[in-house]
């Protein structure tokens, strides 16, 4: 064997043991890598009043209601479904339908007192006109837009 | 592969190449930029916003594209002792570093508007703010020694361990849940992206890319030519 093999096969199998270890270490922590949690998760594990978490879903359809600076709205993953109570700006993408991420707590009667609320965008991009044309041809699925967007 | 070890024929080849690469570099970003301001449809949602996906995009790929590049060129330099390959690694990387800093500062004028935050430590930002200190740290390190050599050996070293970040940062957001929303171009199912927005997205990558390889080229020759003086001056010492 030369001694170029021997380097080749050297930073090869270093490689590959450095992307086993990093795997490991990874699916490992998947718990503590998420950046929130969805309704679901939170009904399933009984998260405690009063533990700072991150819920994220969408914004329930016709769940929106503004009373002097409150904003009350539902986090929904289609399953579960948890209130939220905000005192506070929310963002400009906000809006019934579309994914937010909320950082706050449960209040202990099964609302979720949030200190920030975030809004999520999907992945799907096109001009108003195609978003309009496609809602009238029934093509849109509320809180997904468009169904299977893809432009091969 | 030998052949274009020696660098008299390499810089043949880039003195060549370097005018084309140029000049394509300035009219596709000329055309890509006019595209991508004047001439796009606004998005449905994020309305007029979407324009710092033009520039925001294209240097995220250029972020991991250099320093993938890099990584190979470390590889190569390492096994098969190839010169250049180290030259152009150590010339690769402030152009990487750039690419991710102007990614992460778009990122966060993106942010604010939108998700109604500049930074957030998701598992996507996170991971794209490790690879602009993995280029920190080559260049650190690649400074670091008198004898040249020594400091490609332990840079290369560190270029090789970071690639494990490209994965993560790529599928970051297939992996874990993520306030960045997940991939619209490079897909299984194809783009999700209308080919109006589309367009000048791909034309903005294509003018990013060139630009690299333009100032690659140069970098690689500033390289060498630094290297040919320190050459000198070391026989001029020894008399």
């Amino acid at each position: 064997m030369t001694r170029k093999r021997l380097r080749l096969y050297a930073v090869l199998s270093g490689l590959a043991m450095l992307g086993i270890a990093t795997a490991l270490v990874l699916s490992a922590l998947s718990d503590n890598l998420v950046f929130f949690h969805s309704p679901s998760d939170v009904v399933e594990n009984s998260v405690e009043a009063g533990q700072r978490i991150r819920l994220g879903g969408l914004v329930e359809e016709g769940s929106v209601a503004r009373s002097d600076g409150t904003v009350l709205f539902a986090i929904t993953d289609m399953k579960t479904t948890i209130p939220v109570r905000f005192a506070g700006i929310v963002p400009d993408l906000f809006r019934e339908g579309q994914g937010v991420v909320a950082d706050g707590q449960l209040d202990g009667k099964g609302n979720f007192i949030a200190s920030e609320v975030l809004a999520k965008h999907d992945e799907k991009y096109m001009p108003p006109e195609v978003a309009d044309a496609l809602k009238r041809a029934g093509h849109w699925k509320e809180g997904e837009g468009p169904e299977g967007a893809s432009y091969k | 592969m030998h052949r274009f070890a020696n660098p008299t024929r390499f810089l043949r080849i880039a003195n060549a190449v370097l005018p084309w690469t140029g000049g394509l570099t300035a009219l596709l970003l000329g055309v890509g930029l006019y595209l991508a301001l004047l001439n796009s449809p606004p998005d449905y949602q994020q309305g007029e916003t979407v324009r710092i996906m033009y520039v925001h995009v294209p240097s995220a790929w250029m972020g991991m594209l250099v320093y993938l590049t890099m990584a190979i060129a470390s590889a190569v330099a390492l096994i098969w002792r190839h010169p250049l390959a180290d030259i152009a690694a150590k010339a690769a990387a402030p152009i990487g570093a750039g690419f991710t800093i102007i990614c992460l500062v778009t990122g966060a004028l993106w942010g604010k508007p939108m998700w109604g935050t500049w930074w957030v430590w998701d598992a996507r930002l996170t991971s794209m703010l490790i690879l602009l200190f993995l280029y920190l740290g080559y260049i650190a390190l690649v400074n670091a020694f008198d004898d040249p050599n020594r400091g490609y050996r332990a840079a290369g070293i560190l270029a090789l361990v970071g690639v494990v970040n490209l994965p993560i940062i790529k599928f970051s957001v297939d992996w874990w849940n993520t306030l960045h929303q997940p991939a619209s171009v490079i897909r299984l199912d194809g783009p999700t992206i209308h080919p109006d927005i589309l367009l000048p997205l791909l034309v903005m990558a294509v003018a990013f890319k060139l630009f690299f390889i333009t100032v690659l080229i140069l970098r690689i020759r500033s390289e060498i030519a630094a290297a040919k003086i320190r050459n000198l001056q070391l026989s001029l010492a020894r008399g």
